[in-house]
């Protein structure tokens, strides 16, 4: 049994909804999603017992690619990450009337496929397939289902799709170039090159481009906003809660131990860009007009801080960047629900024609209420974990990093709770909204139930993550 | 065997064929029928033909001579499917003027 | 049998939070109101328990549930520590959260959401409880946000009021900030001495003796940022008048009896600390002396009964704080617990007053109520005896004490605390004057409908205010039981060893003499002229800035919140828009090439073929050339 059993079952999950026909598409695709997730756990549980659940085969001779799967704690804790979201966004969706459902749903499919590849790929080819791949779906998820008007969409989603490639072909000559020195693209090779300072840094530079527009990190963010208002609610949980990661797991995965010593050289430069985007995103969010662009500012914010925590190259930081990442995973999807189902009953993203919505819908006002309090790092909540360690870490770097990307909570509770206030608070609202359905209450009592339970007790995910973060600070202190 | 090349130097078939030659493309470049920038083509074509076969029987080869037959035949075909699509282009517009030819911009 | 008595200790509100949360609508109002009130009072009988082990055994409980969060070098657990401290903190928070408990059965019986209301304060006194008896800082911590949270919730109870939410939210973020200095604080201790925990906290920090004590000031100095956060000092202070906007039980239980002692729970905690760093200190000192007198000007001019209470709220925590920054912890708590009893039983008789008079705040509408209210009357008379120091009312003991370590310490802040003890006796007396005094100055309607609160309502306040009386026992300045209670707990030694001479009881006839100047320049005021403030367009020169309150909200309101606003539009407006078309012209200079190259490619069979000609020409010469 190895991991790539996982990638089959989304596969033909992928086909199988494709043919199931529209009616049945969306609990066909559920189905999959649940295997899939199962599956995973059924690994994880090989995994942690010390079985070997790595694939390797080889695939293309000349150039040397080989096909190769390697789960270590890392690895699983994002595919489980995926495996587990998947899911959960499929059945959000199942309140709304898709067109074309069979390639709608499908689609979910596939592209939770890529993304559970980019994460297990040992091989750099592998990886970048795979990485490439996650982009198609997405892109005709947002243009075909997407809200607002066509011409808007297309420009948002197309700007969006070729800035992202255009970002990732900086990575593609990288991994070209690591190749003529290394003879392979096996990521235990890759980690042997002993390259020079210039060489690092190049290779690091082109890395940083492909990551920073996809994670983002500002000044390459201006894609987000638009995309993530512009997508169907599907999408924008897809993107915003696990593709982000993707970035976010390939630095710490192949920036930082390939090129150690250029991370090591301008380390600060990236933690100071990466705080800059907390401070930035907030304040940028405060005066969002619409609710699905002031998340995605919102995200920006919380993604630059972990992105600063993976660039101190601290076993801390490390930890609490996946940790984090992992939270704002669950907490960015409830919230893009929370968007959803507003969008569901007053049919727009406005905040200004929402309010006085709490008197009508007590549920709702609660689950709501959490999320944005899990939002805000509240302790008790996953996500004040990986904040306080993050934070912790950056601390150790330079108080003033922690001061500075602290005022995340500061900042992070205006936006979010001036936010809550215009939507939920005041005057009942004239137009009637209904409480959550069963659903819709059961997804978001999902996440909420997670972020509690791994807010109290991390344990079993620190202890899953530790030994490969471990690793790869060895690689990165290797020279 | 006796050379005809004894008698007319070599020199003398390349420069006729690159007179061939020129006036092959200097038609291609200046005429507009169509039919006629094809017959310059054409011209070109046996400009080349007579090289090989002086080229052949100066280095006592007979694969330069063999070459002729294949670069006639293709040019036989091509001059089918070529006078076809003229004669289909003349139908639809009514002539083969090449400066009236322009739906291939992009 | 500790750790499930701690778990029911801590788990009872919680559980109590649930029920209401989940079914308190169905069971009715009544027994939702029950309910919450029978899960603080089991937490209350549990603390009393603990509280009567421990003063038998002197033994600190230490309790360990789970591992939390793993740092590199350490782990923070999830424990708890229940100690002389935590108890005595426990037996007034649950202690006097009962009585608010039970008082609000009756209060806000009226209300469409009144389970909802029980589940904040249910959840609230979990969250102090969580507080006060975790083991380590960051357990503190989850307490200190939930704390903020429950505030943010019962400020913002009426929450079709956008003002009340604006007050909720301005608590929460004015409390964030606070969080933040704490959370750096926990940073720097936790990098110093690679644990959070308290017990092994002390013991690296008292038994070691080259410590760097830049970091140690600057550590302190950040868990002080927080303690004025919560505690409501300058500069974070302007948070907590505003939270009258809550319903009254709240702002007695939170914003007055618990809640905002937080910071000086947290102080006294880690007083070894805060003793490395005398620096620090002297600030907490300053600002907690300042405090006291700046909220005490205020005070002067409110007609907002509720009002008038906070700011004497913030005044009296600015004198605890004198006290913690002059390293009299022992004195700093016990004028907690008193403050405790007679600022819960004012803030309960104030809302018994509101009640009656159908949420009427304004004292310019009241009036002779003493003749309807005699029980409120009686309980609020003693209880301002009590804050304005007179004997041998609790608050006489407490405050005099204070003053007393402020006069050894500095004269000038002996003057301050002075001033500002003199301007409470002035302001609640005022208070009491216009409420319960002369005439009824409200509408014929109001009057008419004037009554005694139920006893639901009178019970408690009789309760705490015979706590306000008798409160001053637990330390009298000879034979002080707190101070030997409490001594585990500190490094130093107490303060206590000073002995009673004519300094002393000086000193104590000058603070009473202040009182009574106060509470006498009022009588004269109110009662022989009979004064009634002015209306609001009517107050002029320096009365106006403090009845505006300095005028430090606007300012702020400039500084802060317009300057965030303003970077938000210029960013939004420029830096946005110019990002965005800076990604879009790369894709425009592209789009443009390929506009212009299209146009080579015109179509015209001639020009290929010319094209076609010139380039194998090129070809050819370059083969010539390159051979």
């Amino acid at each position: 049994m190895n991991v790539s059993l996982i990638l089959i079952i989304l596969l033909v999950g992928a086909f199988a909804t494709y043919i199931a026909g529209d009616k049945l598409a969306s609990k066909v695709a559920l189905f999959f999603g649940i295997a899939a997730l199962g599956c995973s756990v059924v690994l994880l549980n090989h995994f942690n017992l010390g079985e070997n659940i790595s694939f390797l085969s080889q695939w293309i001779n000349q150039p040397h690619v080989s096909f190769s799967l390697n789960a270590d704690g890392l690895s699983m804790a994002m595919v489980l990450l995926t495996a587990a979201l998947t899911p959960i966004i499929i059945f959000t969706s199942f309140g709304t009337e898709h067109k074309n459902a069979k390639a709608f749903y499908a689609l979910i499919l596939f592209m939770s496929f890529a993304m559970v590849g980019t994460f297990l790929a040992a091989d750099g080819l592998l990886y970048y397939i795979f990485w490439e791949l996650s982009l198609i779906p997405i892109y005709f998820i947002a243009l075909i289902w997407g809200n607002g008007d066509a011409e808007e969409r297309k420009k948002a989603v197309v700007k969006f799709f070729i800035y992202t490639l255009a970002g990732s072909l900086f990575m593609l000559v990288a991994f070209i170039y690591l190749y003529q020195k290394a003879g392979s693209f096996l990521i235990e090779d890759l980690y042997k090159l002993n390259l020079s300072a210039t060489e690092q840094l190049w290779i690091f530079l082109a890395f940083f481009l492909a990551y920073a527009i996809k994670i983002p990190i500002i000044p390459f963010h201006t894609w987000q906003a638009n995309v993530y208002q512009k997508a169907p609610a599907v999408g924008t949980m897809l993107l915003s809660g696990i593709m982000l990661k993707m970035g976010l797991y390939s630095v710490i995965r192949w920036q930082l131990p390939i090129a150690p010593l250029a991370a090591k050289e301008y380390m600060n430069i990236f933690i100071a860009l990466g705080i800059a985007g907390v401070i930035y995103g907030s304040i940028v969010a405060l005066r969002q007009k619409d609710l699905k662009k002031l998340l995605a500012y919102s995200s920006l914010a919380h993604v630059g801080l972990i992105a600063a925590g993976t660039y101190t190259l601290t076993i801390d930081g490390l930890r609490g960047a996946v940790l984090q990442m992992i939270a704002h995973g669950f907490v960015v999807v409830g919230l893009f629900f929370v968007s959803e189902i507003i969008y569901r009953r007053y049919a727009t993203g406005t905040i200004a024609e929402m309010g006085g919505i709490r008197t009508q819908s007590p549920k709702f006002a609660s689950m709501f209420m959490i999320l944005v309090l899990a939002s805000v790092a509240l302790p008790t909540t996953f996500n004040f974990v990986g904040e306080f360690t993050v934070l912790y870490s950056l601390s150790q770097i330079n108080v003033w990093f922690a001061i500075l990307g602290g005022t995340t909570i500061i900042l992070g509770a205006y936006y979010m709770l001036k936010m809550y206030q215009q939507v939920m608070l005041g005057e009942t609202n004239t137009k009637a909204f209904a409480d959550v359905s069963l659903n819709e209450g059961l997804a978001l009592v999902l996440i909420i139930a997670l972020l509690f339970f791994f807010g109290l007790y991390p344990k079993p995910i620190t202890d899953l993550i530790t030994p490969s973060l471990e690793n790869i600070i060895k690689v990165i202190n290797r020279a | 065997m006796n050379n005809i090349l004894n008698e007319i130097g070599i020199e003398n078939y390349i420069f006729l064929s690159t007179i061939l030659f020129s006036i092959g493309v200097f038609g291609v470049l200046y005429r507009r029928n169509a039919i006629i920038v094809f017959m310059s083509i054409e011209i070109m074509l046996n400009a080349v033909n007579l090289l090989f076969v002086a080229f052949s029987t100066y280095h006592q080869d007979a694969q330069g001579q063999i070459f002729v037959f294949f670069s006639m035949a293709v040019a036989a075909a091509e001059v089918a499917v070529g006078l076809a699509i003229l004669v289909s282009i003349f139908r639809n517009l009514g002539s083969i003027d090449i400066n009236k030819l322009k739906n291939l911009k992009g | 049998m500790d750790t499930s008595l701690t778990l029911l200790l801590l788990l009872a509100p919680f559980i109590g939070f649930l029920f209401n949360v989940f079914f308190g609508k169905s069971i009715g109002k009544s027994a939702s109101g029950i309910l919450g009130t029978l899960t603080v009072a089991t937490s209350f009988a549990t603390s009393v328990y603990f509280f009567m082990q421990i003063s038998q055994t002197h033994q600190a409980i230490q309790i360990q549930l789970f591992d939390w969060i793993q740092i590199s070098n350490f782990k923070v657990d999830f424990g708890f520590l229940l100690d002389q401290l935590s108890i005595l903190w426990l037996l007034f928070v649950t202690g006097i959260g009962s009585l608010i408990h039970l008082y609000s059965i009756s209060y806000m019986h009226d209300d469409e959401n009144m389970h909802k209301f029980f589940a904040y304060l249910n959840l609230f006194i979990f969250f102090m409880i969580t507080l006060v008896i975790g083991s380590n800082l960051l357990v503190l911590f989850i307490g200190w946000e939930g704390v903020g949270l429950c505030s943010y919730l019962l400020i913002g109870f009426w929450h079709k009021n956008q003002d009340f939410n604006d007050a909720a939210k301005k608590a929460f973020i004015m409390n964030r900030i606070g969080d933040l200095g704490l959370l750096i604080g926990i940073f720097i201790i936790g990098s110093m001495f690679s644990t959070l925990d308290y017990a092994t906290l002390k013991t690296a920090i008292t038994g070691t003796t080259n410590l760097n004590i830049t970091w140690i000031s600057i550590a302190a100095f950040a868990l002080f940022i927080g303690a004025c956060g919560k505690s409501a000092q300058i500069p974070l202070y302007t948070w907590l008048p505003d939270a009258m906007a809550g319903p009254t039980p709240v702002s007695a239980l939170i914003h007055a009896a618990t809640m905002v002692t937080a910071g000086i729970f947290m102080i006294t905690r880690l007083n070894y600390l805060f003793d490395l760093a005398p620096d620090v200190q002297n600030i907490i000192a300053i600002v907690g002396a300042v405090t006291s007198l700046v909220a005490a000007t205020i005070a002067l001019v409110q007609t907002d009964i509720k009002k008038v209470l906070a700011y004497s709220t913030v005044s009296q925590l600015g004198l605890m704080f004198l006290a913690l920054g002059l390293g009299a912890y022992e004195v700093a708590v016990f004028h907690v617990i008193t403050h405790a009893f007679f600022k819960a039983c004012l803030f309960l008789g104030s809302g018994s007053v509101i009640h009656a008079l159908h949420g009427e705040q304004d004292m310019r509408k009241m009036g002779g109520l003493k003749k309807v209210m005699g029980i409120t009357f009686f309980t609020f008379l003693i209880s301002s005896l009590a804050i304005s120091g007179i004997p041998p009312f609790s608050g006489f003991f407490s405050k005099d004490e204070i003053l007393m370590v402020a006069f050894e310490h500095n004269k000038v802040l002996w003057i301050i605390a002075s001033l500002a003890s003199l301007m409470t006796a002035f302001y609640m007396f005022r208070l009491l004057y216009l409420t319960f005094f002369n005439e009824f100055r409200g509408t014929a309607e109001q009057k008419s409908h004037l009554h005694e609160s139920p006893s639901l309502i009178t019970f408690p306040l009789i309760v705490l205010a015979i706590l306000a009386t008798i409160g001053g026992l637990i330390s009298l300045p000879t034979n002080s039981w707190l101070n030997e209670y409490l001594a585990p707990l500190f490094a130093k030694a107490s303060h206590e060893a000073h002995h009673f001479g004519t300094t002393e009881y000086a000193l104590m006839a000058v603070a009473v003499l202040g009182g009574l100047i106060g509470i006498g320049i009022a009588y004269a005021k109110y009662i022989k002229q009979n004064i009634v403030p002015e209306e609001d367009s009517q107050i002029t020169g320096f009365a106006k800035v403090l009845y505006n309150k300095y005028y430090v909200d606007e300012i702020y309101d400039a500084i802060f919140v317009q300057s965030i606003n303003s970077l938000s539009k210029f960013f939004n407006q420029y830096v946005e828009t110019t990002l965005s078309s800076l990604v879009f012209g790369l894709g425009k200079v592209t789009n443009e090439l390929g506009f212009q190259g299209k146009k080579i490619q015109n179509g015209s069979i001639g020009r290929y073929l010319f094209a076609f000609v010139l380039g194998i020409c090129a070809i050819i010469t370059y083969l010539f050339l390159a051979q």
